[in-house]
C-alpha cells in the first residue's frame, strides 16, 4: 500500500494514499468540522464548513473530498478559516427556523451542536426561513423542508443508498428544497418509509412521524389494556440515548421501563421471530423438499422491502414468503390467544410495538391481512427513539431500574429470535429450523456464519442432508436489484435459479441499522448492535426457533400446526403490485 | 394546446438515449413539442432513457428554461437584463401582473397569458424591451403596457 506523508497543522502524519484530509486529521487528533459528510456517504462538498488552508499556497480546500497530497503542509484551524466556518453557520441560521425548543432533534442536533461550538450569540443577518408546509401524509416519517440545511444527504441516501429516488432536490440558489419529484406528497411518491433519510439527517428536517402522545393517552385510558412488544434491534441500540456503550443488551431494563409506563402485559417480538420461522422454515421446506411453487424464497419481515417489492417488483410477488412480519404475527395472537388465555375482551387491548423502524408505522394498516383478529392487530408503532423519549418523561432511571422477565406467553425467545435484528439473522434462524425439518436433528453448529457481517450482498451454499442449499442475504435497498436481476434472468433463460433463499432486509446493517434507531448509526455502531444480538444468542437457553417450549406450546394449544389453517388465517398475508410510478 | 399524450417521447428519448448527458437535450425537445414538460411525458421519457423522475425534476427545476406547467397562449416576457431593469423594467412587470392577477412565471386561469422575467435579450438600445410571442416592443412606457400587449395579443 502506497502512503503519503504530510503535515497537519505542523504535525507529521502518514496515511494511505487517498485519504482524505478531515479523515487523515483524526489521525493527530484533530476534528475537523462538516454538515454535510457523513461516515456512509461519499462527500459531496456541500456544506463547505470543513474548510482548510493548503499552506504553501494558501489557498482553501474542503477536507472532505481532498485527498491528503505528499508533503503537504495543511492548516485546519486559523482565526480566518474559523471566521469563515461562523460565517458559513450564520448563513444556515439565517434560513433556518428558530424553533429548538420545540424540536424533535433538541440536544441531538447536529447544526444546534455546530451554533453551540462556534457560540453564535446573535446573529445580523435577516432570517428568511422558507414558507413550506411540513408534509406528514406518509404518517411514518415528517418531512419539514423548512429546516433543511440542503447538505444533501437524505438525497444520496433516498437515491443511491436506497436506490428509491422519492427525494430530490428542487429548484436552485436560495430557493433550493428537498422533496418529492413534482408537487406530490410523500405519500404518493415512490417512498417506502424506510427512514433512512430521517436517520442520516442532521437536523429536524426528516424525522419520525411521532406517535408517542397517543400512546401516553391510551396508557391513561381505564378502559384499555395495553400491552406492549419490543423488537429485537431496539433492546442492543436505545443504549446509546442513555450513555450505555454502543451494543449494551437492555431487554430486561426494558420490561421493567414498560411496566412502569403502565403496560399490563409486556411481550416481545423475538417470540414472534421464533413463530415467524417456524412458518417461513416450513414454507422453504414445502418449496425446496417438495417442489410445491417457486424458489427461490424471499423473505417478508421488512415493511420497506415490502412496499419496495410491491412498487418496483411485484413479478417477484410469487416468491415472497407470504408470513408476516414478527410484530404482526404477536399483535395477531395477542388480540386472540392471549385475550382468551386471560380472558380480556380483544376489543380493550391496545397493542403498541417498538420498533427500530419508521415502516412499520405504515405496515400497520398495510392491508385488511393486519387485521386478522378482526381488530387492528397492533394499534401503533413506536421507533426507538419515540421510547426512548417516553422513559425520560416517565422519569424513569434505565440505568438502575431492576431487570425483569417478559410474559412468556407471547414474550419467550430464542437466540434465533434475536438475531433477527441484524443482517442475515432472519436467514440464519431459518436454516436452523430447516435443517431440522430435513434431517429431523438440530444442525451440530447452529451458527451460519455466511449469513453475517455487512457485505452489502452475502453468498453461501449450505449442505443440508446431503443437498446444496444457496442463498442470498442483501441490506440496503440499493444492494437489492442486482439479486433480482440474476433471479429474473435464471428464471427466463430456464436455468436453475441461482439461490434458493434470500434475505433482505431494506436498512444498512438491518434493523440494528434501522431508521427509527438512534441517531448517529455508522457501519462501526451497527457492528456493535449486532454484536449485542449475536452475544444473546449463544448465551440463550434455546438456539433454534422451534425449542422454544412457549412456540411449541402456542401451536399445541391454539394454531394446531404450521401453514395450518388458522396459522394462514392469522400469521399469513398477501400482496398486490401497488406501482407508483416507476421511478 | 397540445395535449399531455406522450406520443411523440419514444421518439425523443431514441433520439438521445445512447448519447451521454443528453437528458437536457431531450428535455429541450420535450418542452419545443409541448411548451413545456409535462408530468407524465417526463415519466414516460425517464422510463425509455432510464433516468429516475426525481433526476429530471432535478433539472427542469434547476434551470428558469424549463416549463412544468403549460404556458399561456400569448407569452409575455419582460427583459429584466442590466439596461431594461434600469431603465424601469420592474415597473412593468409590476403593471402587468396586477391586471392579469399573476406573478412572473404564472399563466392567468384561462391559459390566455404567460408572464415570465427573461435576462438580456440583446437589444440594449430598446430598453426596456418587453416581447409578446414573437413581437417586440421597445422603448416601453409603464402607461401604456397593458393597452400594448392587449393589442399583440388581438392582432395575433
Amino acid at each position: 500500500m502506497t502512503t503519503v506523508k504530510a503535515i497537519i497543522n505542523g504535525l507529521p502524519v502518514e496515511v494511505p494514499e487517498g485519504t482524505t484530509i478531515l479523515e487523515a486529521a483524526k489521525q493527530v487528533s484533530v476534528k475537523i468540522p462538516a454538515l454535510c459528510k457523513h461516515p456512509d456517504l461519499h462527500p459531496t462538498a456541500a456544506c463547505g464548513i470543513c474548510i482548510v488552508r493548503i499552506k504553501a499556497t494558501g489557498r482553501t480546500l474542503r477536507a472532505c473530498c481532498t485527498p491528503l497530497e505528499h508533503g503537504m503542509e495543511v492548516i485546519t484551524h486559523d482565526p480566518e478559516i474559523v471566521a469563515v466556518r461562523r460565517g458559513i453557520v450564520e448563513l444556515m441560521m439565517s434560513k433556518h427556523p428558530n424553533e429548538c425548543l420545540t424540536c424533535a432533534r433538541n440536544q441531538n442536533c447536529e447544526l444546534q451542536t455546530m451554533c453551540a461550538d462556534f457560540n453564535i450569540e446573535k446573529s445580523d443577518l435577516d432570517s428568511i426561513v422558507p414558507d413550506l408546509p411540513l408534509d406528514e401524509s406518509t404518517k411514518a416519517v415528517s418531512l419539514d423542508p423548512r429546516k433543511c440545511i440542503s447538505c444533501g444527504r437524505c438525497i444520496q441516501v433516498c437515491q443511491e443508498m436506497q436506490n428509491v429516488w422519492a427525494l430530490c432536490f428542487m429548484e436552485r440558489g436560495i430557493e433550493t428544497r428537498i422533496a418529492p419529484a413534482g408537487d406530490i406528497s410523500l405519500a404518493e411518491s415512490p417512498c417506502v418509509k424506510c427512514g433512512q433519510c430521517s436517520a442520516h439527517c442532521p437536523t429536524g428536517a426528516i424525522t419520525e412521524y411521532d406517535e408517542a402522545p397517543t400512546v401516553w393517552q391510551k396508557l391513561m385510558d381505564p378502559e384499555l389494556h395495553c400491552v406492549v412488544q419490543i423488537a429485537p434491534a431496539v433492546r442492543v441500540a436505545i443504549g446509546e440515548a442513555f450513555g450505555f456503550p454502543v451494543g449494551t443488551n437492555l431487554t430486561g431494563k426494558l420490561y421493567a421501563a414498560l411496566r412502569r409506563m403502565g403496560f399490563k402485559a409486556v411481550f416481545d417480538t423475538n417470540f414472534g421471530a421464533d413463530l415467524t420461522i417456524l412458518e417461513e422454515a416450513h414454507e422453504f421446506v414445502e418449496r425446496f423438499a417438495h417442489g410445491k411453487s417457486e424458489l427461490p424464497l424471499i423473505t417478508s419481515c421488512c415493511p420497506a422491502w415490502v412496499d419496495f417489492m410491491e412498487k418496483y417488483h411485484a413479478d417477484m410477488i410469487p416468491h415472497f414468503s407470504t408470513c408476516k412480519s414478527p410484530h404482526e404475527m404477536v399483535g395477531a395472537l395477542a388480540k386472540t390467544y392471549y385475550a382468551q388465555q386471560a380472558k380480556i375482551d380483544p376489543q380493550r387491548i391496545f397493542m403498541v410495538s417498538i420498533m427500530p423502524c419508521t415502516a412499520k408505522k405504515f405496515e400497520i394498516q398495510r392491508s385488511e391481512d393486519m387485521r386478522s383478529s378482526g381488530y387492528q392487530d397492533v394499534d401503533v408503532s413506536i421507533t426507538t427513539r419515540e421510547l426512548a423519549r417516553m422513559i425520560k418523561q416517565a422519569g424513569i432511571d434505565l440505568r438502575s431500574i431492576p431487570e425483569e422477565q417478559p410474559d412468556h406467553m407471547l414474550g419467550a425467545y430464542s437466540g434465533a429470535g434475536t438475531i433477527f435484528g441484524t443482517t442475515g439473522g432472519v436467514m440464519e434462524a431459518a436454516l436452523r429450523t430447516a435443517y431440522k425439518l430435513v434431517t429431523g436433528a438440530n444442525p451440530p453448529r447452529p451458527d451460519f456464519t455466511v449469513t453475517r457481517g455487512l457485505k452489502g450482498v452475502k453468498e453461501g451454499r449450505i449442505e443440508i442432508a446431503g443437498k446444496e442449499v444457496r442463498i442470498a442475504v442483501a441490506h440496503g435497498l440499493g444492494n437489492v436489484e442486482s439479486v433480482l436481476e440474476r433471479v429474473r434472468a435464471a428464471k427466463q433463460k430456464g436455468e436453475t435459479p441461482p439461490w434458493h433463499f434470500i434475505e433482505v432486509m431494506a436498512c444498512p446493517g438491518g434493523c440494528v441499522g434501522g431508521g427509527g434507531q438512534p441517531y448517529g448509526a455508522t457501519d462501526e455502531l451497527r457492528v456493535k448492535r449486532a454484536q449485542g444480538l449475536y452475544q444473546e444468542d449463544t448465551a440463550g437457553l434455546w438456539r433454534c426457533s422451534h425449542d422454544n417450549p412457549y412456540i411449541q406450546k402456542v401451536y399445541a394449544d391454539f394454531l394446531g400446526h404450521p401453514l395450518s389453517e388458522k396459522a394462514h388465517h392469522l400469521l399469513h398475508t398477501h400482496y398486490i403490485p401497488r406501482p407508483v410510478y416507476q421511478r | 394546446m397540445a395535449a399531455t399524450a406522450p406520443a411523440d417521447v419514444p421518439a425523443i428519448a431514441k433520439k438521445w438515449k445512447d448519447k451521454r448527458g443528453s437528458l437536457i437535450m431531450a428535455l429541450h425537445d420535450l418542452q419545443g413539442r409541448y411548451g413545456y414538460v409535462p408530468r407524465d411525458a417526463a415519466l414516460e421519457l425517464g422510463k425509455l432513457m432510464g433516468v429516475p423522475l426525481a433526476r429530471i425534476y432535478e433539472v427542469t427545476t434547476f434551470y428558469n428554461f424549463f416549463k412544468l406547467e403549460a404556458p399561456g397562449k400569448h407569452i409575455i416576457s419582460v427583459c429584466m437584463g442590466t439596461a431594461c431593469y434600469l431603465k424601469g423594467a420592474p415597473e412593468l412587470v409590476a403593471r402587468l401582473s396586477e391586471k392579469l392577477g399573476i406573478k412572473a412565471g404564472e399563466t392567468t386561469p384561462d391559459k390566455q397569458f404567460h408572464l415570465q422575467q427573461v435576462r438580456c435579450i440583446g437589444c440594449c438600445g430598446l430598453a426596456p424591451v418587453v416581447t409578446v410571442n414573437e413581437k417586440v416592443l421597445a422603448k416601453v412606457k409603464p402607461a401604456e403596457i397593458v393597452d400594448q400587449v392587449y393589442a399583440c395579443a388581438k392582432g395575433a
